[in-house]
């Protein structure tokens, strides 16, 4: 098997797919969790009922972008893979179990035997939730930071602990306001309207911070030519954020118009925060230690695994849309039968 | 303790739990898909209610399956990081392709199998049905293929210490691969096959005679009765191939210290390694060398010939016989339960007992082969290229020893909801209901 590219080229399109598919995993499992850490915010039964549902089709097909994230860095950047997760040990293990109870959570919960159970299953989609975003951002935070052993290191890791969930809630009620009507529509408006200005000052303070901290980031991001030709992208946060600040004021609006916006709104503010940091980092998978290239497998075995990818992400892609067009519109009740 | 021996407690705990889950969706996805063909092709309800009772079933293992996996994709990461680091550029892509072509494929799919019933036209739940099974089966095909490469590696070099791989079909197509595809994807239909058995056998004892409970019962025992003797060939074929390949891990399955011929079958013995014989052997003589050489006298190399580099034999020994000894009673229930349906239409009450105290045996072998194969291998982790000591990572005992309990205090819990969620929806199922509304027509 030849590589059909430079070789140099392999590491980076690599670390491309591999951004994607953690953006990708944020954006969707985002909401899936954030959906899960507001259930304790419902209203009754009833309103827990329609928001599982309106994440029922989704979060397995969701959760799969995180095994090809790291399945990607483990293809792919092999030696990253394992100084990345043996460092991380206790917030993985902390993150895997909280995928594990929420995702059971879903089926027990609907075969339970009681209120009781369901109850207890309930809180268990709560607290699986909570605690795999949590440690997501623990894991955000102190890999922003190279994993740098200083006190302050690990307050911005538990900053971002703090803070990534609340950015999921936001992309979750922001999702609730498309799926679901009525009085839980309008609670799930205040929830978005609530929670867009901690995200907003969340995206400012790893804005100033990581800059702060690293001498090369601060070049990255204030020497020409990037200074010019990134300033759009702070322009633009500061212009969705404002905009969507004034878009959920008025929500709902006649006939449910505008109904996606705020999830649209939500998922560019993702994407432009996750740019910014992707841009930070390249070109390093360990940052400050490990670039690339340097932790790249051999090309042969990456250009097997390209060309499956370029034949099959597109078929993922349009059977993605297709569930997802199966299961728009507002929620209706799950049933098997 | 030793952090090595906790990474692999840790790794052994989590993939055992996991395989519970994939032992029983890969063949269910199959058999649900024949439920919803049979009903298409009769019209006949029963199959309609026995698909909707197990898809439940499908449903929540399937959830489990994914959890635990999701945690296996790390293991490699927390726990093995020399094991990417040597031989990545093989393991790599054949994981990615797992993700690729099954992952996705199951995942999305599945929703539209379990809840798109009432939203999609038949021939495309139907058609999600067969994806879903086809998925899981897929991804079967992926891991064991890596994980037989482990076992029978070919297809590569080694440069610098680090394995490339050379000849991509010779890796895939690594020889004992078809064996161990053809093993583990008769073990789920097993597996499968007993706990239908089982859970409908108890429905039966329990006097719910619901329709589609006897449907299921009956694909069961059909199914245990001609795979239970097909298990049997293929296991024997496997073992053929495992003597050519790993020729310690079949000396410690029999038992056999000193190389020499007319080896005795043990059919019970206590290995002991310090003495480097056996105690309390009882045995049929000459018939390992039978079955193995097809000659009574052929010479077996024995445990002595591997000093030093033989896995630990007492567990490979007594895994083997749990999962032959399963096997054996698996074959003999099949045949009777099928006869007896064939001669009387109907099982007397001992035999539903039987079938149903035999509802998880398929976990019980599929477990113990997994251990006589992987704890077989040792001290490789690929076999002849890289150890297990050389593989682990540099994380300390402590922290692998407090995500050990936590894993294994969860793993308990979840797998007491999980029996206890089977046994609920069949007993609930027993409960009188309203009459099942009209189905859709295809
Ligand atoms: C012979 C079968 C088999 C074996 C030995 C393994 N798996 Fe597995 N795995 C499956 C058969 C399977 C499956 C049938 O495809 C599952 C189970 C239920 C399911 O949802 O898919 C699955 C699910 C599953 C998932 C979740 C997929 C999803 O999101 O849909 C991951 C990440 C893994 N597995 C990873 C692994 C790893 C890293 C293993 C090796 C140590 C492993 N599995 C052993
Ligand atoms: C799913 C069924 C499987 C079960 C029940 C199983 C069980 C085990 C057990 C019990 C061990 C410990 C052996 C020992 O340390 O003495 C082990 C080791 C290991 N197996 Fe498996 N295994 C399974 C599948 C796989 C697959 C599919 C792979 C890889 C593709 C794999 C890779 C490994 C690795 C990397 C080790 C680590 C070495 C070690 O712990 O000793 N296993 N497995
Ligand atoms: C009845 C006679 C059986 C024989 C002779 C037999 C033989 C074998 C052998 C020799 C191995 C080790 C292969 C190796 O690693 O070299 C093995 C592994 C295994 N067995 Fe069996 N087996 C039998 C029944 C069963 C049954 C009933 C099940 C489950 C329902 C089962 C499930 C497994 C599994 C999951 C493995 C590990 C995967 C593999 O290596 O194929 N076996 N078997």
């Amino acid at each position: 098997m030849t590589p059909f590219l430079p070789p140099d080229w392999l590491p980076v399109i690599f670390a491309a797919l591999m951004a994607a598919a953690v953006l990708a995993y944020v954006v969707l499992d985002g909401f899936d969790l954030g959906v899960g850490i507001l259930l304790p915010a419902a209203a009754d039964e009833g309103e827990r009922d329609r928001m599982i549902a309106s994440i029922g089709p989704f979060w397995d097909a969701n959760e799969t972008w995180l095994v090809l994230g790291v399945g990607l860095l483990l293809v792919a950047f092999p030696t990253a893979h394992g100084i990345v997760l043996t460092q991380l040990y206790l917030a993985v293990a902390v993150m895997l179990a909280g995928l594990i109870l929420r995702g059971v959570a879903f089926e027990f919960r609907g075969k339970a035997a009681d209120r009781r159970d369901r109850r207890r299953w309930e809180a268990a989609f709560f607290a699986g939730s909570l605690l795999a975003a949590a440690s997501q951002g623990w894991m955000l935070g102190r890999y922003i930071l190279g994993f740098d052993g200083h006190w302050q290191a690990y307050a911005f890791a538990l900053m971002a602990a703090i803070g990534l969930p609340i950015a999921y809630v936001f992309i979750a009620a922001a999702w609730l306001i498309w799926r679901t009507e009525g009085a839980l529509q309008t609670r799930a408006i205040r929830w978005c309207r609530l929670s867009l200005g901690p995200v907003a000052f969340g995206i400012l303070l790893v804005s100033v911070v990581t800059p702060l901290v690293s001498d090369r980031i601060f070049d990255r991001w204030f020497s020409l030519p990037y200074v010019v030709l990134l300033a759009p992208l702070p322009a633009a946060t500061l212009a969705l954020i404002l905009g969507l600040n004034a878009v959920l004021r008025h929500m709902p609006y006649p006939g449910d118009a505008l109904r996606h916006l705020p999830f649209w709104g939500a998922v560019g503010l993702f994407v432009l925060s996750f740019t910014g940091l992707a841009w930070s980092f390249f070109p390093y998978v360990v940052p400050e230690r490990l670039t690339l290239w340097q932790a790249a497998a051999a090309p042969e075995s990456l250009s097997l695994i390209l060309a499956g990818a370029i034949l099959v992400l597109p078929v993922i892609l349009a059977y993605t849309v297709l569930a997802w067009r199966i299961f728009g519109g507002k929620v209706r009740e799950l049933r098997y039968d | 303790m030793d952090p090595i021996l906790l990474a692999r407690i840790q790794f052994a705990a989590n993939v055992s739990f996991h395989i519970l889950f994939p032992a029983i969706t890969i063949a269910l996805g199959w058999v649900l898909l024949f439920f919803k063909l049979r009903f298409h092709a009769t019209g006949d309800q029963r199959w309609m209610e026995a698909y909707f009772f197990w898809v439940k079933v499908f449903a929540l293992s399937f959830a489990l399956g994914v959890v635990s996996g999701i945690t296996m994709s790390f293991q490699f990461g927390t726990n093995w990081p020399g094991f990417m680091e040597k031989v990545g550029n093989i393991a790599g892509p054949l994981l990615a392709y797992e993700v690729l072509t099954a992952f996705f494929l199951e995942a999305t799919f599945l929703a539209i199998m379990l809840f798109g019933f009432r939203r999609v036209p038949g021939w495309l739940h139907t058609g999600a049905t067969f994806l879903v099974a086809f998925g899981t089966t897929m991804s079967a095909f992926w891991i064991i293929v890596l994980n037989s490469w482990m076992h029978t590696p070919a297809g590569f070099e080694l440069r610098e210490g680090v394995a490339h791989a050379t000849d991509w079909l010779a890796i895939v197509f690594n020889p004992s691969m078809p064996y161990r595809l053809a093993h583990m994807l008769i073990a789920s239909a097993l597996t499968v096959a007993f706990l239908m058995a089982g859970i409908s056998a108890w429905r039966l004892l329990r006097g719910d005679d619901a329709p589609g409970v006897r449907t299921a019962l009956r694909t069961g025992i059909i199914m245990a009765a001609v795979l239970a003797p097909a298990q049997l060939v293929v296991g024997d074929l496997h073992g053929l191939n495992t003597l050519a390949h790993q020729p310690a891990k079949i000396a410690a399955i029999e038992g056999h210290w000193q190389t020499g011929g007319r080896v005795p079958l043990l059919l019970f013995a206590i290995p002991d390694e310090a003495a480097r014989s056996n105690r309390l052997e009882v045995g049929i003589p000459g018939l390992a060398s039978l079955i193995l050489t097809h000659e009574w006298d052929g010479v077996l190399r024995g445990l002595d010939d591997f000093r030093g580099e033989h896995p630990p034999v007492a567990p490979v020994f007594f895994a083997f016989r749990v999962m032959v000894g399963t096997g054996l009673l698996m074959i003999a229930m099949g045949l009777a339960c099928a006869f007896l349906l064939w001669r009387r239409g109907a099982l007397p009450r001992p035999l539903l007992r039987g079938l149903s105290l035999m509802t998880f045996s398929g976990w019980v072998a599929t477990l113990a082969g997994w251990y006589v194969t992987e704890i077989g291998r040792q001290p490789w982790l690929v076999q002849g290229v890289l150890t297990t000591a050389e593989a682990a990572g540099p994380v300390a005992g402590g922290a692998i020893a407090s995500t050990l309990a936590m894993y294994l205090l969860l793993y308990a819990l979840l797998l007491a909801a999980y029996v206890a969620a089977i046994y609920r929806l069949a007993g609930k199922a027993a409960a009188p209901r309203p009459a099942p509304a009209a189905l859709p027509a295809e």
